[in-house]
């Protein structure tokens, strides 16, 4: 028997919950594709570049070179989107749920990964815009050339501070995924014990990300 | 021993409320919290002053009635401990301890630490029974539970509606409140025809009473004296979106 229509479902907070859940997946799914794919850094210029033409020449015949690559851009801005909306909402939500603050509120006990997905969710969408910028259309990237993704990220990733603000991104993104993961499936209303899973996927997700700068960095890639 | 306390004052629900300093100069150890406000406000009575006002009724931790922050926690710091099964020789007493109400929208305050807790009447009302005509008990085997949802059943049923998940809840959610109730139901033979229905209307009701959304950070169980766990709320969300 279904109880809730959509639009009922999305105005509940359980709702919005389950919407941020399955957006969450998407975009993690994404991510983990995104990681595997950056290794291809180590074994090579003709790699990592050839796997940029593969992945734009994909479905070509069916939409076009690079078709399938917008339709994907298409779905994860969508799934952020609607992340995000129910995010601030259920913030907005928690902020007028509680008109009159306690005077001691020491530290609470929950997780720092549960206490930091906001502003950790901030973070990550700040460093996502500055890494469109930098990778995808060159523009703040030193190199900047289309299509030589491996040139690009070299040249990015001479510079410490960008290093640092990948790292700090990517760490952001784990602490996020930490909660996130485990989050999600209670959500959903599984209840198994999900929380050695959440913790290994933040943990592969955060090195396998962070070992790319931090090797062009100590010039292991060049 | 003397215990220094910061207690929350406030005279009505709309009027301004501030905390000021106690002291008790000879608590023992072995006093329970609410007996250190009994001795206060006997002080306090018979100096011609109010005496400070809080919820109390069974002090043996299984009716809900008491509840207050101490030091930032809901119940204080004991883990599944009530404030009436509180004592004062699990309190760190060299720095005074602050009291302060529940606070939450859905539960506004009455005066000093009693606040208004019907809102958990309301999501209860809007579906926390079943509505099967029982007549006189049954006979306890016509219906078979198996074992495990039997103890399911009776860890969530253990909520005493005390409100402590609210008080601690970063969201001001009252989440861990509404799946221990649609939990407890929802898991037994009993409650399956409205299993569906129920969970959508306390969650709804539990929404409009200005409750925050449950962001699963664990506060609530921490705080709850009675150890419910987040399993409940996993079921919550199931019967919320699959019926
Ligand atoms: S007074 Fe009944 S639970 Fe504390």
């Amino acid at each position: 028997m279904a109880t809730f229509t959509a639009p009922r479902l999305w105005s509940s907070t359980v709702g919005k919950k389950a919407v941020m859940a399955v957006t969450g997946v998407v975009l993690l799914l994404y991510v983990v594709a995104h990681m595997a794919a950056n290794l291809k850094i180590f074994v090579g210029p003709e790699s990592l570049d050839g796997y940029g033409r593969w992945l734009r020449g994909l479905g070509a015949g069916a939409f076009g070179y690079g078709g399938l690559i917008w339709i994907a851009r298409v779905v994860l801005v969508a799934a952020v989107v609607l992340h995000m909306t129910a995010a601030v909402q259920l913030a907005r939500r928690a902020h007028a749920a509680r008109p009159v603050a306690y005077q001691v509120r020491p530290r609470v006990h929950g997780s720092y990964a549960a206490r930091t997905m906001r502003w950790g969710g901030v973070l990550i969408a700040l460093f996502v815009v500055y890494h469109v910028l930098d990778i995808t259309t060159g523009t703040v990237n030193p190199h900047g050339v289309p299509g030589e993704d491996y040139a690009n990220v070299v040249a990015s990733f001479q510079r410490w501070y960008v290093v640092l603000f990948y790292l700090f991104a990517v760490v952001a993104l784990g602490l996020h995924l930490r909660h996130g993961a485990a989050s999600a499936l209670r959500s959903l209303g599984s209840a198994r014990a999900v929380q050695p899973v959440a913790v290994g996927l933040a943990v592969l997700v955060t090195a396998g990300f962070a070992v790319v700068p931090l090797s062009v960095y100590f010039g292991l890639v060049k | 021993m003397k215990v220094r306390l910061r207690i929350w004052r406030q005279a009505g629900e709309y009027d301004p409320g501030r905390l000021v300093a106690y002291e008790v100069e000879d608590a023992s150890p072995d006093m329970s919290f609410l007996e250190l406000l009994d001795v206060l406000n006997e002080r306090l009575i018979a100096a011609g002053e109010r005496p400070v006002a809080f919820d109390h009724d069974c002090r043996e931790g299984i009716c809900g009635m008491c509840g207050m922050m101490i030091n930032g926690s809901a119940h204080g710091p004991r883990r599944e401990t009530t404030t009436c099964q509180l004592y004062l020789r699990d309190l760190p007493t060299r720095r005074p301890i602050t009291v302060e109400p529940w606070r939450a929208k859905g539960f506004p305050v009455i005066r000093d630490l009693v606040v208004d807790r019907s809102a958990l009447d309301k999501v209860i009302q809007a579906g926390g029974y079943i509505s099967a005509p029982t007549g006189s008990a049954p006979e306890a085997n016509a219906v078979p539970v198996p074992k495990a949802d039997a103890s399911r059943a009776f860890d969530a049923a253990a909520c005493i509606g005390c409100g402590a998940c609210v008080a601690a809840c970063p969201n001001g959610s009252a989440t861990l409140f509404t799946a221990a109730k649609v939990a407890h139901l929802g898991t037994l033979p009993q409650g399956q025809p409205e299993r569906a229905a129920r969970a959508a209307a306390m969650v709804e009701a539990q929404d409009d009473l200005g409750f925050g959304g449950c962001t699963q950070m664990g506060e609530c169980v921490a705080a709850c004296p009675k150890g419910i766990g987040m399993d409940v709320i996993a079921h919550l969300n199931h019967d919320v979106l699959y019926g």
